[in-house]
């Protein structure tokens, strides 16, 4: 069984229709990259799917381990084990990094019925994560993304996903505003994070990421709709290329890929 | 035929005879004399209206209606040390003064961790104490009670309370805790703190003033705090008012500052059904700062008022201020802000903010800063929020698995610790943690 399968997707924003029909199969250890010019409803499909209340579904279904994954809450998703890291992560001021993981980290435990955590025992832990992602653990005291540069905020949600160790990770464009120093930091840690059981979606703009996180699949995205469809050497055409010569094809109402069935 | 007009006298003049009934013969002439003017002037000024533009969003009308008796004729409250632990400070083990309803209680304080020199007592005992020509020379002369009533009817009652010295560049590492408790009784009791606080030249000392009270029960604390630091004196101060939810609760801080001084002010709003808090910081010299920050954080059927005044009246000072306000249930805030930079103020640096958190549709607050500047060449910058939490935070919170409403909790937790993080005296911020924490009914 497919660990996550998504059929017909279409959602919109404030009655504007994005995603116009998304079909895609994700396999437990497979890494897939969605790739796409701005706007063409990449960050939609990953906000879709940790259920963001701004975007509302209006077709197609969702099946994540077998469950409709659209009618679970946001938090049930994440203690599923769907985890979105955030394009723009947000600012938490007041709530420490490590109180937060700790909450997150035990309400996974809980519902795996699985032992928690104290604060004690959780900063051994945390300590030993952070190591995925190179962070210091001055880091850990510090309010969530506070203050944090871009690239900081960054590892500091690949620190998470190491943290809560999801089934599907969906990553949205955490490679955009990264130096090289810090891409290769971020990718490192991710690549260490991937394992057979597990499925990574990579959300990006560009091919960079892809050389350091080397994708199964690679799936192309205009307007609303999956318009081709390859191996990792797709990215290497797209990045030689540009978008403009897929831009108009979704439109078009015309796939150029051949919809997988 | 001509009616003669009887003015009502209230009842504290009847208070205030038995007060001066229980001082006879001890008292300085000065102190009387200032008791029979205060108190005439408060017959004179009345309780105050909302008809008054400074209590427009503020109704005495219940307090002023309460026939109070005087705390200091309150039965003796029996109270053992360890009765005072939840109230206590670890810090200041050594350095506690204690009131029971307003009148101080020899057997529950303890100075001893105070280093030589450094004088803190009953102000009854330094009315007439080896310094009380620097109580005479200070006490009511800050806080004034020509115009406000309240103030005016806590001088007429002055006699306890406390009375803190810091000698010439003396550093005091421990803090001193002034603790008010109440306990209420059968019927409502009113008491009448009085605090003079005098840091000399260099003088520091770190203040805590708490509020209180052993059981839940209606009675009034009618409080003035007047602090003088002079030059180059530094005072970090805490006030945490956890009075009962039935409890009234009025007080003026009124502090003057010297030349190059620093005042550094926390205060923590919990308690009362209503509460009002004046604070007013003259910056009288140049050089001086200060920061007052505040976080009130009410329910249901409480109501606090801040009306804070902060009056850059020379040049070079620089003051910041933050007050933080979360509101669930019906509940009601009253911020008002008043920053004041006087003519000749160059090099002002002024900074005031209010933010509100709503938790429900049913809790209001009236926010008002305002900035006064009669100077050129100055900095000042204010503003003031209300809003519900943000919906992104939230988001991002669930996203990673938490329940809705303890995410709702952690965020609202997060905006109270920007104030509760800079207290410097651990206890108070554990006490306060938990506070917020058992307010939220989260445990984290």
């Amino acid at each position: 069984m497919a660990l996550l399968e998504i059929r017909d997707l279409h959602a919109s924003v404030d009655g504007n229709e994005i995603l116009k029909g998304i079909a895609l199969t994700i396999n437990r250890g497979e890494v897939h990259a969605i790739m796409g010019p701005n706007g063409s409803g990449k960050s939609t499909l990953a906000k879709v799917l940790a259920g963001h209340p701004s975007y509302e579904v209006t077709g197609g279904e969702v099946i994540y381990e077998g469950k409709n994954l659209l009618e679970l809450s946001p938090d049930e998703r994440a203690r599923e084990g769907v985890f979105l890291a955030f394009q723009y992560p947000v600012e938490v001021p007041g709530v420490s990094n490590a109180q937060f993981l700790r909450l997150a980290y035990n309400e996974r435990q809980k519902h795996r019925g699985e032992e928690e955590l104290d604060p004690l025992e959780f900063k051994d832990y945390l300590k030993e994560r952070a190591k995925v992602v190179q962070m210091d653990s001055s880091f850990m005291s510090r309010s969530v993304n506070e203050g944090f540069s871009g690239g900081e905020k960054k590892r500091n949600e690949i620190l998470q996903m190491a943290v809560l160790e999801p089934t599907l990770a969906v990553l949205d464009e955490t490679d955009s505003g990264l130096d090289i120093d810090a891409l290769r930091i971020v990718a490192e840690g991710v690549n260490q994070l991937r394992t057979e059981d597990n499925a990574i979606i990579l959300v990006t703009h560009y091919q960079r990421l892809l050389n350091y996180i080397v994708p199964d699949f690679v799936h192309v995205l205009a307007n609303g709709r999956i318009v081709r469809e390859g191996g990792k050497e797709l990215a290497l055409e797209l990045e030689e290329k540009g978008y403009d010569w897929i831009k108009n094809v979704g439109k078009a109402g015309a796939s150029l890929a051949p919809q997988a069935g | 035929m001509v009616a003669e007009a009887t003015k009502e006298k209230s009842i504290y003049a009847e208070m205030l005879a038995a007060l001066q009934g229980r001082l006879a013969g001890r008292e300085a002439s000065w102190t009387k004399r200032l008791r029979e003017d205060a108190i005439e002037r408060f017959e004179q000024l009345g309780f105050p209206t909302t008809f008054d533009e400074e209590w427009k969003y503020t109704n005495l009308a219940a307090l002023a209606k309460q026939q109070f008796a005087p705390g200091f004729d309150s039965k003796h409250v029996e109270l053992d040390r360890s009765a005072l632990q939840p109230f206590a400070y670890k810090e200041a083990k050594g350095s506690q003064l204690v009131f029971v309803n307003g009148v101080y209680s020899p057997e529950l304080s303890s100075v001893e961790a105070l280093p030589q020199g450094v004088i803190a007592e009953n102000l009854a005992d330094a009315l007439s104490g080896e310094r009380a020509e620097v109580v005479r020379e200070k006490l009511a002369r800050y806080a004034d009670y020509q115009e406000n009533a309240l103030v005016a009817l806590n001088t007429a009652f002055v006699s306890e309370g406390a009375f803190l010295l810091i000698p010439r560049g003396v550093r005091v590492e421990t803090p001193i805790h002034l603790l008010f408790l109440s306990a209420p009784q059968s019927s409502p009791t009113v008491s009448f703190p009085r605090v003079l606080i005098v840091a000399e030249a260099r003088g520091e000392a770190i203040l805590i003033e708490s509020y209180a009270s052993t059981e839940e029960g209606a009675y009034w604390t009618n409080a003035v705090v007047e602090v003088s630091l002079e030059d180059g004196a530094r005072l970090e101060h805490y006030k945490v008012q956890r009075e009962s939810t039935e409890a009234f609760h009025t007080a003026t801080t009124q502090v003057e500052l010297g030349a190059s001084s620093s005042f550094d002010t926390t205060t923590i709003t919990l308690g009362a059904e209503l509460s009002r808090h004046n604070i007013n910081v003259r910056m009288n010299a140049r050089g001086a700062e200060c920061r007052v920050d505040g976080l009130y954080m009410i329910s249901t059927g409480q109501h606090t008022d801040t009306h804070s005044l902060i009056d850059h009246a020379e040049a070079y000072c620089s003051s910041r201020q933050l007050y933080k306000g979360i509101l669930d249930g019906k509940s009601r805030a009253v911020f008002n802000g008043k920053v004041f930079v006087r003519e000749g103020a160059m090099q002002t640096d002024a900074q005031q903010t209010n933010r509100n958190l709503l938790l429900s549709n049913e809790a209001r607050v009236d926010t008002k800063p305002q900035l006064e500047i009669f100077a050129d060449d100055v900095k000042c910058a204010h503003g003031a929020t209300v809003g519900q939490l943000e919906e992104e935070e939230l988001f991002y919170l669930i996203s990673r698995g938490l329940r809705p409403d303890l995410a709702q909790n952690l965020l609202t937790y997060g905006f109270a610790e920007e104030v509760i993080n800079k207290i410097r005296v651990e206890s108070i911020k554990a006490e306060l943690d938990e506070a917020v924490l058992n307010r939220l009914h989260a445990k984290l």
